[in-house]
């Protein structure tokens, strides 16, 4: 399996092995076993189950915050990289190190906070709930909370690729009698496309699968602010396992879908490097 | 440092900059010093009385408890992995790290759920289990492999680029020098990438404490038994318990702050010696007449 | 006069890239700005081009001051040391893109593209990308992308820097033609002395920001200004003397200085041409063994060393080396035909600060 002419270095037996086995008992098995019990339900039998009335509404909700939720995160997440990047202004330091929070906050926590600011008492709510706008026990609510889940990934994913940009090319457009905004539109933006496009999708695959920060701030009601995570919840705690997994594997499968997608965004992205 | 013309004008400047630090500030600074504010609603004693209700106590214990299990395994998982990624080249590599990254695109929710198709009383293993009275679900065990499956990639994912970009020259002069397997290893491998190693040990605890999705299923939320610190945190916001909730979310939002002030020292550490090693290079370059 | 610098001088925070530099440049010249890296020569291209703004000093173009007119508007044609192609474009649209700007008609645009790309050689080319090409054909983009708009002035910054040796004999000579070809003023920048020798009609040679001489190749390297100079262009023997008499000596070797200080100590600098061998050990004056041979093409250069143990060294042809039976070891007489004081003590040593005026002292043949 591996070419002992290129490489004396001991261990790779060992190490190998060890991590396909705890990989297969951790991962691989307990993901296979769920399949497995699939096997003896019927395609008719499974689509039925897994686009009940209720599960189609948490997935049109789910899949519509979360696209939302990564739509704000592509626009402003881009405005954050780009000034964190190119600009020097006081406290900067604190805010690009304060972009991994949502990485490193437990989900019940923002779920918990975000709720509690967009009460009719929060900070946030006695601002906004006179005006009409709900943020908290309803879909509104799930779009905020899916978007601080997902703030990151676009802000993460663009800084590299603009702090490696070539300060050259913007110099070369300018030299060529181009402004600003022209530089922007026609060089700046449609390289770093694909990279927004990237952050997007890896901040939307995230959304699709949290529960935590949401079932907080949502109100859970039916048809109205459940997402399909808390289905999934909700039929095994009716010990409809058969239900839950129909519902899990449509979750799944858009998951993987998505991890596509976001490989050959990347080769696109690349598309004009050599 | 570049001339007029290749610059945005001031305003679209500090413009720009207001939108970003108005979103992050709405976003994420608002909710952080919220936690801490509801936290201490009712003052210290409120703060402290609120932690020392025993079922809470319970959760804090029962959340080091598995962190305790779930992180040195990992950590001995992703050092192994890492070790046959990095250094060796062989068919299938990317499938590899494809599989090891799986659990990152897997909904907790659907972790907590496999768990419950093996050894649920309707799962492959249920019956069998209940016959000889041994608890998985809805017990420790059960919880540490939840908590094992979503913390699974961290520990490998931080090492692997590390150990890549070190390559493999001086585990080979190392081992020219006489040095055996474990030596190189030990005194070669390692202090390299220990910062690397250390960042995913950071980042695997932080999930493992603050893990909601997967943990929610399997645990069966038995106040004072099986309730972690989150969980904690959605009972007693449940119960209406406002400083309570805050309370318990206020340690763990600490335990993100830590964790976000060691990455940050650790990347400024990085990048003063990279300075450091370009000042060096630059000076040696310099025409010496 | 095309372009005239007046006193440019540019500081980054504390650090001083370049000092108080005048000189101009005429319509049609083919210039080359010479110096080690750090020597402030990019940064002149660029306060030339817009892209910096002087910290003080003017820039005059055709006589209008252009201090502060924006990048966008100086008209010049700036080729970057990796070219800084648009990846995003095909060549076709890179080479439009000033004339887009510039709103050009469409099929205006079209024409200057097309004759661009035929006279570049890149006929072909146009719906390719940058990333499609090599580093030949990218630097021929760039220069045509820069030239599109007719600029007054063709600014390259390292033009052969990124491209690998064997081409980069093929583009100088290329670049000599194109230059033969469209009479614009060019002026480029590079580290590299024998490139700004054969392509260039004069040569600015920088160091640590200061300017330390301008003058065509032949000047700056038969009449070095400085010790700076004359170690940068080409190979020269250096020696510190002290003057004794109304001699400078060190060792064996004597150089007249009449009217110099009892005392005083003297560099005294001489190309390797300057030195003349004979086998007749009556003929010349010194005494030496040739210690090493070193084979350059048509010319050799020989290690000398002489009976107190300094070496020099010196240049022949291989038909001089063959007429006078030389080889390794073999015992030679010579002399040093030509030299200059290159500084004197009581002026410091440290060649970027050595004036122009003190060191030009002619010897005569000894």
């Amino acid at each position: 399996m591996v070419d002992r002419r290129f490489n004396v270095l001991p261990g790779f037996g060992l190490t190998m092995g060890y991590t396909l086995l705890y990989l297969g008992l951790i991962v691989l098995l307990p993901v296979a076993g769920l399949f497995l019990r699939l096997a003896g339900v019927s395609f008719e039998e499974f689509w039925r189950m897994a686009t009940t009335e209720r599960a189609v509404a948490a997935y049109r909700l789910t899949f519509g915050a979360s696209f939302v939720a990564a739509t704000i995160n592509a626009v402003f997440g881009t405005v954050v990289a780009w000034v964190l990047v190119r600009y020097h202004f006081p406290g900067k330091r604190f805010f690009d190190a304060l972009v991994d929070f949502p990485f490193a906050l437990p989900t019940a926590v923002a779920g918990l906070t975000l709720s509690n600011l967009y009460a009719e008492t929060g900070w946030l709510g006695r601002f906004l709930v006179p005006l009409g706008i709900h943020g908290a026990f309803t879909s509104l609510g799930v779009v905020i909370a899916l978007t601080f889940i997902g703030l990151p990934f676009v802000v993460r994913t663009l800084q590299p690729v603009l702090e490696h940009f070539d300060h050259e090319v913007e110099e070369a457009a300018a030299t060529l009698g181009a402004g600003r905004l022209r530089t922007f539109v026609s060089i700046i933006g449609p390289t770093l496309l694909p990279t927004i496009i990237t952050g997007f999708a890896l901040a939307f695959a995230r959304a699709i699968g949290e529960y935590g920060s949401v079932i907080f701030i949502a109100g859970n009601k039916p048809y109205e602010s459940e997402i399909a995570p808390l289905l999934i919840v909700i039929r095994l705690e009716e010990y409809d396992y058969t239900g839950a997994i129909a519902i899990a594997v449509v979750l799944l499968f858009i998951s993987f879908g998505l991890l596509v997608v976001i490989n050959l965004l990347e080769r696109w992205a690349s598309r004009y490097e050599n | 440092m570049a001339g007029e013309g290749i610059q945005e004008s001031r305003l679209v400047r500090w413009g720009l900059i207001a939108v970003a630090g108005t979103f992050l500030g709405l976003f994420l600074l608002l909710p952080l010093v919220n936690v801490f504010v509801q936290a201490f609603a009712e003052g210290w004693s409120g703060y402290l009385e609120a932690l020392r209700q025993p079922d809470t106590l319970a959760a804090i214990r029962l959340t080091l408890t598995v962190a305790a299990i779930v992180v040195p395994l990992n950590v001995v998982f992703g050092v192994a992995a890492a070790w046959a990624v990095a250094k060796f080249e062989f068919r299938g590599k990317p499938l590899l790290i494809t599989l090891i990254d799986l659990p990152f695109s897997i909904s907790p929710v659907v972790a907590g759920l496999v768990f419950m198709v093996l050894f649920g009383t309707q799962g492959y293993f249920g019956e069998w289990l209940l016959e000889r009275d041994i608890k998985i679900l809805f017990a420790l065990p059960g919880i540490a492999l939840a908590t094992l499956f979503v913390t699974f990639p961290f520990v490998a994912r931080e090492l692997i680029p590390v150990m890549q970009a070190t390559g493999s020259e001086q585990e080979q002069a190392a081992l020219t020098l006489g040095a055996n397997g474990w030596q190189t290893f030990w005194r070669v491998t390692l202090p390299s990438v220990k910062w690397g190693l250390l960042y995913g040990i950071i980042l695997c605890n932080a999930r493992a404490m603050g893990e909601f999705g997967a943990v929610s299923v399997v645990s069966g939320h038995i106040t004072g038994l099986t309730d972690t610190m989150p969980l904690r945190v959605e009972k007693l916001y449940q119960e209406y318990d406002a400083t309570g909730a805050f309370a318990v979310a206020s340690l763990l939002a600490l335990l993100a702050l830590l964790t976000l002030g060691f990455k940050t020292c650790l990347e400024w550490q990085q990048q003063r010696a990279y300075e450091r090693a370009q000042r060096a290079v630059k000076s040696a370059d310099a025409p010496s007449s | 006069m095309s372009i005239e610098l007046k006193d440019i001088s540019k500081h980054f925070g504390a650090v001083t890239a370049v000092n108080q530099v005048s000189f101009s440049v005429e319509d049609g010249e083919l210039m080359a700005l010479l110096g080690p890296s750090g020597g402030g020569k990019t940064t002149v291209l660029r306060m030339i081009a817009g892209l910096e703004v002087p910290s003080s000093g003017d820039i005059y173009v055709r006589g209008q001051r252009v201090n502060d007119v924006s990048v966008q508007q100086r008209n010049i044609g700036f080729v970057f040391q990796n070219y800084a192609l648009f990846k995003n474009m095909s060549v076709f649209k890179n080479v439009a893109f000033g004339l887009r700007i510039k709103k050009w008609k469409r099929r205006d645009v079209r024409d200057r593209v097309e004759e661009l790309l035929a006279l570049f050689g890149l006929e072909d080319l146009g719906p390719r990308y940058p990333h499609q090409l090599s580093g030949g054909q990218r630097q021929r983009v760039a220069i045509a992308r820069a030239l599109a708009t007719k600029p007054s002035v063709l600014l390259l910054d390292e033009p052969f820097g990124a491209v690998d040796a064997k081409i980069r004999q093929e583009l100088r000579e290329w670049l000599v033609t194109l230059h033969h070809e469209l009479n614009v003023t060019t002026i480029f920048v590079t580290h590299d002395q024998e490139e700004a020798m054969e392509v260039s009609n004069r040569i600015v040679i920088f160091s640590r920001g200061n300017l330390e001489q301008i003058g065509t190749p032949r000047q700056v390297y038969e009449e070095p200004a400085n010790e700076f100079v004359a170690r940068f262009i080409g190979v020269i023997n250096v020696l510190e003397l002290e003057v004794r008499q109304g001699v400078a000596r060190l060792n064996e070797l004597e150089f007249p200085a009449h009217g110099v200080p009892e005392g005083q100590r003297l560099r005294i600098g001489f190309r390797p041409y300057a030195v003349q061998i004979s086998s007749n050990l009556q003929l010349y004056r010194y005494r030496a063994t040739l210690r090493h041979t070193f084979f350059l093409g048509v010319m050799l250069r020989v290690e000398l060393e002489l009976p107190s143990g300094l070496t020099i060294r010196a240049r022949m042809t291989k038909e001089e080396y063959a007429h006078l039976g030389l080889e390794d070891g073999a015992y030679v007489s010579f002399q040093i035909r030509q030299y200059r004081i290159l500084a004197k003590e009581g002026m410091p040593l440290a060649p970027e600060t050595a004036s122009t005026q003190d060191a030009i002292v002619y010897g005569e043949g000894i």
